[in-house]
């Protein structure tokens, strides 16, 4: 059984309800519902635990953490356990007074969802009408508040050709961070993989025009990239490695090692409603299940960089595979890594920019490609 | 390169933070856990926009009795690549 040092952070999914239905959201498609959810009291607990047990960070996230109406007293509590507070919205939903609030008790840092540079696009990607312009507006008063702003951008066909006007965006916001971060293919956005895939040659393009910008905003803007998985070569050490850094709670309570977790058929996971946190990170058998390398096939087994990727992403195994115990078929070394290849190139290339919404009917008119 | 700051501080966002779990300084960031320890810490408690850079050397010289243009280069090397990735600001 590998050993588990003490986990780094913790995402702590206090609710899946949301206003907006980005069709890239890695959130499962069965979501977890309002009667549910953990209450202030067991996400005090969740937290006190938390730190106990070695976590430095906590990102309050969701779901649109804004839909809960006791976020300020969970946030508080987060703090007041020691964790550097970290706090993930679409913007939608937070009011003034209580961001003055979550600013005087203590949150650290306040990341932001933006889905393109002009209000159109923006808010047909997030398939909500005005989003743009409220998060434009919530930018400026987490700033003027003298808060830290990261803008998170996640990035697909109908915008990656707008890379550079993303970050510019992000500096002009007055954000000290920008996450350009190419959708990862779970829950909705495998859903709507073939609608939202960009093609090789926009993929290779916007990672060129991101390292050329790069060196203009040092001292001024983070610029903090999340590679595209389906043209790379080397898989991404996801999660830093299964049950090795981070732990995920969704908003019933359950502990997962990632937040796509519940894809993989045949895992136990274990709640916090039932067993302390300490004892779900070292003994439930979701974690013990990747935890290490012991559970590696070849080509991983025997590879110099088992334990620089750990194997990369199982639910991606999983989702392209069939078979979580599956070298992460982003690695050339996979027998599925053509696959992988052929099912991006089919995608972005074969299929017209049509979302399935969350909620929403799935006929929705195509969307025309669009330019610089 | 930016220019170094005149009197540094820690970006918005940015704290230092003691961890108990594993026994050593830590400088918490938004999606980063930097080890301080040792000079590091040092360097970054005084980092707080009241010293200028030259103060800072000066104050770890005589805490380690070294010498001054050592320190210097490790304090410029440090603060730079802390000012590259926005961490310190002036």
């Amino acid at each position: 059984m590998a050993r588990a040092s003490p986990p780094l952070g913790l995402l702590a999914e206090l609710t899946h309800r949301c206003p907006l239905a980005c069709p890239y959201c890695s959130n499962p498609l069965a979501l977890e519902g309002r009667a549910d959810e953990l209450d202030a009291a067991d996400w005090a607990r969740v937290f006190r635990e938390a730190a106990e047990m070695g976590v430095l960070q906590v990102h309050l996230s969701g779901g649109e953490p804004a839909s809960r109406r006791d976020l300020v007293e969970i946030a508080a509590s987060a703090h007041e356990a020691g964790l550097y507070t970290n706090l993930i919205t679409s913007a939608i939903g937070l009011d003034t007074p209580r961001l003055e609030r979550l600013a005087a008790d203590g949150l650290d840092h306040v990341q932001l969802s933006i889905q393109d540079v002009d209000a159109a696009s923006s808010d047909r990607i997030a398939g909500y009408r005005g989003a743009h312009a409220r998060k434009l507006e919530f930018a400026g008063r987490v700033v003027g508040l003298g808060m830290a702003l990261t803008v998170n951008t996640v990035i697909h066909r109908a915008n990656i050709e707008r890379v550079v006007a993303i970050v510019e965006l992000a500096a002009g916001l007055g954000a000290g961070r920008v996450e350009v971060a190419h959708t990862q293919y779970h829950g909705w956005a495998l859903r709507n993989r073939d609608a939202l895939m960009p093609t090789r040659e926009q993929v290779r393009r916007a990672m060129d025009e991101v390292e050329q910008i790069r060196p203009r905003y040092a001292g001024r803007l983070a610029i903090d990239l999340v590679v595209p998985d389906y043209y790379a070569r080397l898989p991404k050490p996801c999660m830093g490695g299964w049950a090795r850094r981070s732990l995920n709670v969704t908003p019933s309570g359950r502990v997962l090692p990632c937040h796509a977790a519940e894809t993989i058929p045949g895992l136990e996971f274990w709640s916090v409603r039932d067993h302390g946190l300490a004892e779900i990170w070292a003994a439930s058998p979701a974690f013990q299940a990747f935890r290490g390398t012991d559970w590696m096939p070849e080509p991983c087994r025997s590879c110099d960089r088992r334990e620089i990727d750990f194997g990369g992403c199982r639910c991606q195994a999983l989702a392209i595979t069939g078979d979580a115990a599956a070298t992460d078929p982003a690695c050339a070394l996979s027998p599925h890594h053509a696959l992988m290849l052929e099912l991006a190139d089919q995608g972005s290339t074969g299929s017209p920019l049509r979302y399935a919404y969350r909620g929403r009917a799935p006929a929705h008119d195509a969307i025309p490609t669009p330019t610089r | 390169m930016p220019d170094l700051p005149d009197r540094p501080r820690l970006a918005p966002g940015v704290r230092l933070h003691f961890d108990k779990t594993r026994n050593a300084w830590v400088l918490l960031g938004p999606e980063r856990v930097i080890e301080a320890e040792g000079p590091a810490h040092e360097i970054l408690r005084r980092c707080d926009g009241s010293r200028t850079t030259g103060q800072i050397v000066d104050e770890l010289a005589v805490l380690y009795t070294a010498d001054r243009s050592v320190i210097a280069g490790d304090v410029n090397d440090m603060l730079a690549d802390l000012v590259a990735k926005r961490l310190v600001v002036a």
